[in-house]
Formats: structure tokens, sequence, C-alpha cells
């Protein structure tokens, strides 16, 4: 049998390579060595910061023997990446900070355990904003991911948009049949939307955080960047579950949410938030939305306006919450257990020096904000405030449940800009989680889609809001609109 | 509410973090920026609001109070910056 044309191994979805695999078109070794060449050769993107080719090979050799005892799992084979905020037993994890340095996990997360167990292969490490802090992925310590998409008839870097960065790059070029990701205020939707790829963040509670690197525990939640809602689908289906070792993991049975993907849509009620229309949206943006609407209508939806009064909010109720409990979690970074010790006099500058070291400057300025809320006399004025905004925004969400099954929303509120555009203006870089930052104060699911490319050929997404524990609405929608949009377009390889 | 230095200053050293004199004023201005905008909050009617910790419905679960891992000092100081036979070593606590 003559080896398969690498490129076109590297081309397939998740669900392609799996349906492949299982007819014995090609193997698991074939299929890995064909994405461990395509990532050596997109080293510009910086999309990985740790290749694991030797590991990738073993793991597919291992899954080629399971296929052939014929004990193969649901993702048996499938190249994966992994976001460098997932523990990895044995493979040096960093949340992308020097902090961690050299830190190298006893442990396997959950999720990442999850889809090992089903069979899955790694590819390495994928680079993200420092602990997940950012939505450009400017803030790694290994400096940014470069977005493989690029304007018409320009070579301006742009952002993936931020945090799993890397993740959303790496499924863009092709690198990886899909990438695990992690969203605290829109980082798996956000770049999803700035690579024309697929992102979900399930209900809070479905992914355990066990292992995960916490940024704000309240709000963490894994899940999957993909190339379709289909490939989605499966790997949320493989990451999700109970896990006694995380206290807010959800005991509840998880459907296949691929069953969901390609369900009629009929007869749903659509939700339009009307405060979702902020000023100076890109006309672009406007039309994809207006589009979107046009397709859900024809697919047989009935369209509702809503209101989500407190939406303008949610950003600064999250820039309260997010750093409080993001003080909290980052206290364990001491330089006494692991990770980066610098020198000091005494125990207290040990610890002031190695946090000055090892955090970079937005973690510093989350890290004061939180500690600044927290502090005594400001506790009430500004977190327990933020804690009832909270209950505010998501008593918004409630109320339109009343009206609607699921919500339609843009993404982002802009396409990928250029790497250093926002770098200087914190506030203007937190406003591009403005459509994205509700859900994880409410803890409800949400999906970015790509629907179109605005006029410099860009990519832009759109977002499913679901209620609670109800995915599989949001999997049958996000289904009918990628079929409706039609997206196909892929970056053009300029690396 | 406005930050100040010596705001600044104690709000680095109560987060461990040291913070050059020279940094404090350009701090204090970015802090000072995002809390001014943060304060719209204030605009929200939240009385008698229960303050939403959790959006997880369920109670804290409950497991049996016994050792489940741990007696392996090894793996525990694999990555510690500095370890003697099992043991963390750390920077004199005690004067």
């Amino acid at each position: 049998m003559s080896a398969p044309h690498s490129t076109s191994l590297t081309s397939l979805t998740l669900k392609g390579a799996l349906d492949g695999l299982a007819a014995r078109d090609f193997t698991s070794v074939e299929l890995t060595q064909a994405h461990i060449e395509a990532i050596e050769a997109a080293r510009p993107l910086n999309a990985f910061i740790l290749e694991t080719p030797d590991k990738a090979l073993d793991m597919a050799a291992a899954s080629d023997a399971r296929r052939a005892a014929g004990t193969a799992g649901a993702l048996d084979g499938a190249p994966l990446g992994i976001k460098d905020l997932f523990c990895t037993e044995g493979v040096r994890t960093t949340a992308c900070s020097n902090i961690l340095g050299n830190f190298i996990p006893q442990y396997e997360s959950t999720v990442t355990a999850n889809l090992w167990r089903d069979g899955a292969v790694m590819l390495g490490k994928l680079n993200l904003d420092q602990f997940a802090m950012g939505s450009s992925n400017e803030t790694s310590a290994f400096g940014p991911v470069t977005n493989p998409w690029r304007g018409a008839g320009s070579d301006k870097a742009l952002t993936p948009g931020g945090s799993s960065g890397g993740s959303a790059a790496a499924v863009a070029a092709d690198l990886c049949l899909g990438a695990t990701a992690t969203d605290t205020g829109g980082s798996i939707r956000q770049p999803a939307a700035f690579t024309g790829t697929v992102g979900i963040k399930p209900t809070y509670g479905r992914c355990s955080r066990w292992g995960v690197v916490a940024f704000a525990s309240s709000l963490d939640q894994a899940g999957p960047i993909a190339k379709t809602v289909e490939d989605a689908a499966i790997l949320l289906t493989a990451m999700s579950g109970h896990d006694p070792k995380d206290s807010t993991s959800l005991d509840i049975p998880v459907p296949d949410f691929a069953s969901f993907v390609g369900k009629s849509i009929k007869g749903l009620r659509i939700g339009v938030p009307k405060e979702y229309r902020v000023d100076g949206m890109p006309a672009e943006i406007e039309k994809l939305w207006a589009d979107g609407i046009a397709w859900l209508k024809e697919a047989g939806c009935e369209i509702v306006e809503v209101s989500l009064p407190h939406t303008k909010y949610a950003l600064p109720a999250y820039y309260i919450v997010a750093p409080a409990e993001a003080s909290s979690n980052l206290a364990r970074y001491d330089g006494m257990r692991y990770g980066l010790r610098a020198d000091g006099a005494n125990l207290t500058e040990v610890y002031e020096n190695t946090r000055a070291e090892g955090f970079g400057d937005e973690v510093k300025r989350r890290i004061l904000i939180g500690t600044y809320v927290l502090s005594a006399g400001y506790y009430d004025a500004y977190y327990l405030k933020a804690l009832k905004v909270r209950r505010r925004i998501a008593e918004d969400f409630d109320k339109a449940w009343e009206q609607c099954d699921a919500l339609l929303t843009p993404t982002a509120p802009s396409a990928a800009f250029g790497l250093g555009e926002n770098s200087n203006d914190p506030i203007a870089m937190y406003l591009n989680d403005v459509f994205t930052v509700t859900t994880n104060l409410a803890g409800l699911p949400s999906m970015s889609v790509p629907a179109g490319l605005d006029s410099q050929g860009l990519p832009l997404g759109l977002q499913i809001i679901g209620r609670a524990l109800d995915e599989g609405t949001v999997f049958s929608i996000a289904g009918a609109l990628e079929k409706s949009a039609g997206f196909k377009t892929k970056a053009a390889k300029w690396w | 509410m406005a930050i100040d230095v010596a705001t600044v200053r104690k709000v680095a050293r109560l987060a461990r973090i040291a913070e050059p004199e020279e940094r404090l004023e350009a701090l204090a201005q970015e802090l000072n920026g995002i809390m001014t905008w943060i304060e719209q909050l204030a605009e929200v009617d939240t009385d008698g609001v229960e303050p939403l910790t959790s959006v997880v419905a369920a109670g804290a679960p409950l497991r049996e109070d016994v050792v489940t891992m741990g007696g392996d000092a090894a793996i525990i100081t694999a990555n510690a910056p500095k370890s003697v036979g099992g043991f963390f070593v750390v920077p004199k606590v005690v004067e």
C-alpha cells in the first residue's frame, strides 16, 4: 500500500479521519506523521510551544495495535493539540508563564485523560495568553501566535485571538484534527471566530477543571476548538463527564452530542438580544448577524427580539470577579514547592521577587486589581456588588428563556486585528469579550460558528447561546448555521 | 476612589509582588483607568439581590474522610526549586 499524500491527511476533518482509520484507508502512524510534518513546517505561527513527536508516534502505534485487536475507542488514532493550561503527566506544562518555568506535572488533567482513554494522540502543547489572561495571545511568555489568516493582499501579522490562540491557529492551519481549549470570558469562542474555526464553551460543570491551571474557578470551563460542528460535538462528548476530583463537576449523563448535529431546528424560537447591537459595531458584523437570522428563519425557526438589560455591566462585573478569583488562585505561586524561585534577603523578599520576575504584566495587573477589590474596606463596594450584578445578568437569561429556546449573537465585535494594535490599552482589549463574557457569568453553553468573511477576507463568527445543559439544541442550531453559511474557505498558506 | 501611589504600594505588598518605586505612578494611573470604568456598576440597582457565587445549583458533594492519595514525597517534591530527602528546602522563616 502506498502512503497517502500527507496534505490530504491533514486537511481531513476529525470525523473524516476517524472514518478513514476505521476503514483502514490509512494508519494512525501515517496520519500522525503527516501532522508532525505540518507542525514542523508551521513553526512561524508559534502555535505549538512544545512538540512531542516521539510521544505522538508511540501513542499512534499503540492506537494502530488497538484497532488491529478490535478494541479501538471513539477517538482512536486521532492526533490532537493540547492547550498548555492542561497538566499532562511527564510533559512540561507552563500556562505560558515564566513562573511555572519547567514544571513537569506528575499527574494528568481529567479532560486530557478522557481523551487518551478514548484513544486520541497528543501532538504537543499549544500557546496561550499567560494564565489564559488576554484576548490576543500577546501576553504569552513564549511570544504571540500569528493568525494563519491574513487580510486580502496584506502581509500584516494578525492575532488569532486569545486566550486559546494556539489552539485556534493550529486547527485553522490543519496542524491537528482538533484541540483542547478553555474559556473564562470568551477564550474559546473569540479565537474560533478570528480563525474560521468552531469552538464551544459548555455549561459550567460539564468538563472537569481538575488538572487545568486555575485562572478564575467559578468561570473557567474547558471545551474543544474544531474544524466542524460535528467534530466539536465528538470532542466535547469525550472531554465531558463527572469527576469526583472537581466538586463543581456535574454528576449527570453525557449525551452523544454529535447525535444533535443535523437535527431539524424547525419550530425553535431564537432570541435576538437588542442590547448586543453595540455602538460602533462594524456594518459587516451587523450584516452577518442579519444573515444568520435569515438562515434560521429559512430553517423554520421563529425569531424573537429579547432584552438582556444588564449586558453592558457584564464586562465590568467580570473584571472584578475574575481578578478577585485569580488573585486568590495565583497566591500558590510562591516559589517554594514548584516553579521559579528568585533570590531575596528574607522570605518575604523571596516571595515578592519570585512573583515580580515570574508573572507577566497583564497577570500582575489582574492580581493587583483582585487584591484591591478584596482588600479591607472595598470588599462590599466592589466584590459583593459584582456578585449581585452577576445575579442580575443570570436573571436576564432566565427571563429570556421564557420567550425563546436559544439566542443568536455575533461572537466578537470585530474580525482579527493586528498584533500590537490593542496591547497598550487594557480596556480596549477587554472589550473583545463584550458578547462572550455574559455566558461565563451565567454558566451557560455557548458556541461560535464561522459564518462569513469581512471585506478583507477575514473570518467572522456567530454565537449561539443555550439554556444550561442544553448543548444539544446549541449543536443542532450550529449545524444548521454551518450548512447555510457554507463556510469552506481556509487560510491561504504563507508559512 | 482614586488609587494613589501609596495604595498601589500597599496592594502590591499584600499581593507579594515587588514593584519598583518608579513603576508605582504609572501603575496607579493604569489601575485608576480600569477602576473608573468598573465604577459604572454603581448604576445597577442591586437592592435585595442575593450575590451569585456559584452557577452550579447542587450543594457541595461530600466524600468519605479517607486518604485517597499521598505518601509519595518523591512525586510531591519532583518540581521543587530545592529539596533534600523528600523535604522542601525553604528560606529561613523564623528569625
